[in-house]
């Protein structure tokens, strides 16, 4: 398993998401809160088929973290990718790491 | 088998309620209906005639909506008049020449206003008050006139004197009794409404007979001639001394008439011809003629329910009224005067603040028989379910109508002690019950409630009502009424923009900690970020606020489905030079945007890709744009009409308000987003009614409504005053602005949020107009910072560095979305399906595209 760097994990905007590019595929990143927990998983909202996912509200439900999407609001879970209202629809989700104040996923 | 024919003559508020109640609860393709009305329009709401003068609109008064009587297939036959009935072959035959057949016949004739027999009082400056043509009539002659007269100090006689007084004629009331409302008050109520009246400029003149109206005078057009040997000069006349049963038709007929007048009628409304209906003020029930029209609405469902074969009886009417004459409330109950043998009375009288209030009750003290009250009804609705609903007393019923302040608590009457037929809402005849069955069917809000039984939508006096009934039923249910944020916070909207405000929180985090748990959701970020926008005004992409932003406000844009994004500068008023216009087309051929005029004046370009915004709204800005702000939950903007400067019909400058209102209000945050319109007359190009806040040029001043909405849920605006100048006008606004801000739910427009208002406009207009809170002087010094405060949020953003990086689609590459793609349409683009971007791909569960 490869791992590439893809940002400075304060790039990240605490509370936010970003995207990157990394072979080839888009993966939004988001950093929940000021420390250096971040979670990656693909850009792409599947009910629209647009890549916006990282542009969401990061939430919080049932005791787990989920980003909103920015279209029509499904939630999708940050660790596994699994959509809250439709548990048959799931975006793949990524390992990352954080190592001396650096972002790196592999996908 | 062959429809029965059914044919109504009149087409009042009574007759016009019994098509209502036949639609209800008739099939009506079973039935052939022809309804003759007289007046060149069909029914309108003759209770608020006097708004006509405000409004200036017919349509404004209108009870018919729109298309009702298409739908059901009634025939209105409208400006035409019955002139004769047949009744032996069953036939009406009407002013031109029409004969109409009928199986049963309804008259709902009305009456007409008596004006005694006094010499002169057929001169052409003399009126009387009762349909639209007679308001037009009045206006016409007021404009060239510096006084007038009413004649008679009765309810509608005030109502008159109140329009006179708002057309800005010297006005002057003449009532033949020694007191006002003679009627309904007793002689201490009658003498406070007077004072008060007087204080406002009117001049009452008790106990004068009039005899004669000359047509000549020394200051004026005529001079009245009084018994007692005094005189007064006046311009014009208006006569409001009573009403008679129209009853014409009906003695042309041989009907039996009543020995006072009126169309005599049963328990069901039948007259002696058995098959002919007499309804509302035509008729007469028990010798006796209501002219009220709760009264006339109550026959009219006893009426269909005896066609339709459905046990109903009209049984006498309750004559009880609150109302507002000139500014001043008064409500009568029952037997107002205390003419039951051994009653008792309880009274308060309070001339500070010219209030009067007066119960009077049974010999035994159990019951109440009948209240007075003038300057102050807020106990009517109590007292009045006391009355109706036979309730015994409470042990000191003198704590009914005590202050506050005078330390006896209030009994709660509780609306658990009223039964289930108890009417609540006497304008629509809905019971308690059948609040009590919607509610139990699910409907847990204020405007749910209103929207499905229609109670509280008449004169809205039974609101107040209507909530304690609601909020008791739902506790009943066990419902726990919740008005809680989110699981995040166990706070309403309103608690928290206090606390927020109060504590001067200036973060999501500072907000969490103090007063809540978790870590937020998609529905709190939002609704704190605004609170704090809203409160402090600072940019909504700061580092500590950029998190909370929902999808607009994250990159100051509209995403489309595509995930490009809409850019809309501000024109305000809708004004834009040919210069600027030059440079927005520029702009959208180099960036190859979409664009399009939208729905709030201005224009819109589409399918922006994020990294090239700042790029475009700096070209923007250069060229004096700035953000039109089509994103937040703010004002988007005025809507004009062209105005007085071009307008040939324009009694003031819309557009130059318009411009100065949106660039007041431009930038602030509010729980949802407002739209606003100035009208320069009363055409209305600008459709102000239908936007959060409307204004409407009189030729006078400004006419102020508030919460109206277009969209999902068609509202008009309520009207918050009239003929305002625009410095008053801005104060208004100013404080109706903050105090919706501050008192609304998340994501809740005026409209609703009006609905939902305890009180409703009348509730707002105390705030807002007399200070009820005594909070005006913080609304607007809040509002004051707000726009003291404001910049450009585009301007700081792309002179932000740190801003900037975020616009990038890839935080480690320059490229692109490459899944942004647009096909060709009516020469400009439009994003591709998903098919036309995978031409070969059969399409996952959620995008097949299935073949014709």
């Amino acid at each position: 398993m490869s791992f590439e760097t893809v940002c400075k994990l304060h790039d990240i905007t605490p509370g936010t998401g970003i995207c990157a590019l990394v072979n080839g595929a888009q993966v939004a990143l988001f950093r929940p809160r000021d420390d250096e927990q971040v979670f990656a998983i693909n850009n792409m909202d599947p009910f629209a088929q647009s890549n916006v996912l990282s542009r969401g509200l990061i939430v919080e439900h049932q005791g787990q973290l989920w980003v909103a999407s920015p279209l029509k609001k499904q939630r999708f879970n940050l660790t596994s990718g699994e959509c809250l209202e439709n548990p048959t629809v799931s975006v793949a989700s990524y390992p990352v790491k954080v190592s001396a104040g650096k972002v790196a996923v592999s996908a | 088998m062959s429809k029965l024919k059914l044919v109504v003559i009149g087409n009042g508020m009574v007759g016009h309620r019994y098509l209502e109640d036949l639609v209800d609860k008739a099939d009506l393709s079973q039935l052939d209906v022809t309804v003759f009305c007289e007046e060149p329009r069909v029914a309108y709401d003759r209770v608020h005639l006097s708004s006509y003068f405000s409004h200036h609109t017919a349509e404004e008064l209108s009870l018919v909506k729109h298309g009702f009587y298409e739908k059901h297939g009634i025939e209105v036959l409208l400006g035409e008049r019955a002139i004769n009935i047949n009744r032996e072959q069953k036939v009406v035959y009407s002013s031109t020449g029409r004969e109409i057949n009928y199986d049963k016949l309804v008259m709902a004739t009305g009456s007409y206003p008596w004006v005694p027999p006094i010499k002169g009082s057929e001169n052409k400056d003399c009126f009387v008050y009762r349909t639209i043509e007679d308001l037009k009539a009045i206006e016409g002659s007021a404009k060239k006139s510096k006084s007038g007269a009413v004649v008679g100090g009765g309810l509608l006689g005030l109502e008159a004197a109140g329009a006179l007084k708002a057309l800005g004629v010297e006005t002057h009331v003449i009532e033949f009794a020694p007191v006002l409302m003679a009627e309904q008050l007793d002689q201490q109520g009658g003498l406070l409404l007077r004072n008060k009246i007087e204080r406002m400029g009117v001049q009452v003149h008790t106990s004068k007979n009039t005899l004669e109206i000359q047509a000549q005078g020394e200051h004026a057009r005529n001079t009245m001639q009084f018994a007692d040997e005094s005189k007064l000069e006046v311009d014009f006349i208006v006569f409001s001394t009573g009403i008679r049963p129209q009853d014409k038709l009906a003695r042309q007929s041989e009907l039996t008439i009543a020995p006072r007048g009126g169309i005599a009628i049963n328990d069901q409304c039948l007259s002696s011809d058995e098959d002919i209906y007499a309804i509302g003020e035509c008729a007469s029930w028990n010798e006796s003629f209501f002219g009220l029209v709760a009264p006339g609405y109550k026959m009219a469902q006893v009426a269909v329910d005896h066609l339709l074969g459905n046990n109903n009886a009209f049984e006498g009417a309750d004559m009880s009224a609150k109302l507002k004459l000139l500014g001043v409330k008064v409500g009568s109950i029952g037997d107002a005067n205390g003419r039951t043998p051994n009653c008792k009375s309880f009274v308060y009288q309070n001339d500070e603040e010219g209030v009067y209030k007066r119960l009077i009750v049974s010999e035994d003290g159990k019951k109440l028989l009948g209240a007075v009250l003038v300057g102050d009804t807020a106990d009517y609705g109590n007292l009045l379910q006391l009355k109706l609903n036979d309730i015994d007393l409470p042990e000191h019923p003198d704590t009914l109508i005590l202050p506050a302040h005078a330390g006896a608590e209030k009994p709660a009457m509780g609306a658990d002690s009223l039964p289930d037929s108890a009417v609540i809402c006497s304008c629509f005849d809905v019971t308690k019950g059948k609040i009590a069955a919607a509610v139990a069917d699910g409907q847990t809000t204020m405007a749910e409630i209103k929207a499905s039984t229609n109670a509280g939508t008449g004169c809205g006096g039974c609101l107040p009502l209507i909530g304690q009934v609601l909020n008791a039923e739902l506790a009943k249910a066990g419902v726990e009424v919740n008005n809680h944020l989110c699981e995040h916070f166990e706070y309403s909207r309103q608690e928290l923009f206090h606390l927020i405000r109060i504590e001067g929180l200036k973060s999501f985090d500072q907000v969490l900690t103090k007063h809540g748990k978790g870590y937020g959701c998609e529905v709190c970020k939002p609704a704190v970020g605004s609170i704090m926008a809203s409160c402090w005004g600072d940019h909504v992409l700061a580092p500590q606020l950029v998190s909370l932003q929902d999808t607009n406000d994250n990159f100051l844009g509209n995403m489309q489905k595509d995930g490009t994004y809409s850019v809309i500068p501000r024109m305000p008023g809708g004004e834009v030079t040919p210069k600027a216009l030059g440079v927005l087309a520029e702009v959208a051929e180099e960036y190859k945007l979409y664009t399009k005029v939208t729905g709030a004046q201005r224009i819109g370009l589409f399918g922006a890709q994020k990294d090239d915004l700042p790029t475009i709204w700096r070209k923007l800005i250069e060229a004096g744009y700035e953000t039109g702000q089509a994103y937040g939950k703010a004002l988007r903007m005025a809507k004009t009409c062209v105005g007085s400067t071009w307008c040939r019909f324009g009694v003031q400058d819309s557009v130059g308000l318009g411009v100065m209102l949106e660039n007041r209000y431009k930038g602030i945050r509010t729980p949802h987003k407002m739209k606003f319109g100035v009208s320069g007359c009363t055409r209305e190009c600008a459709e102000a009614q239908g936007k959060d806040l409307g204004i409407i040029a009189t030729d006078a001043g400004w006419n102020m409504y508030v919460g109206g909405n277009g969209g999902m849920k068609p509202r008009h605006g309520d009207l918050l005053a009239a003929d305002l100048d625009q410095a008053t006008l801005l104060k208004y606004v100013d404080r109706f602005m903050m105090f919706y801000i501050r008192t609304a739910d998340k994501l809740q427009r005026t409209s609703v949020w009006l609905e939902n208002l305890e009180g409703g406009v009348d509730y707002l207009r105390e705030v807002i107009v007399n200070d009820k809170l005594g909070i005006n002087q913080q609304l607007e010094a809040d509002v004051t910072k707000l726009i003291e405060n404001f910049s450009c949020e585009w301007t700081d953003t792309i002179n932000d560095e740190v801003q900037l990086k975020r616009f990038a689609h890839f935080i480690n590459s320059d490229q692109r979305d490459n899944n942004v793609v647009f096909v060709d349409e009516r020469e400009q683009h439009r994003p591709a399906t998903f098919s036309e971007k995978n031409p070969g791909a059969k399409g996952d569960i959620l995008h097949v595209e299935l073949e014709a």
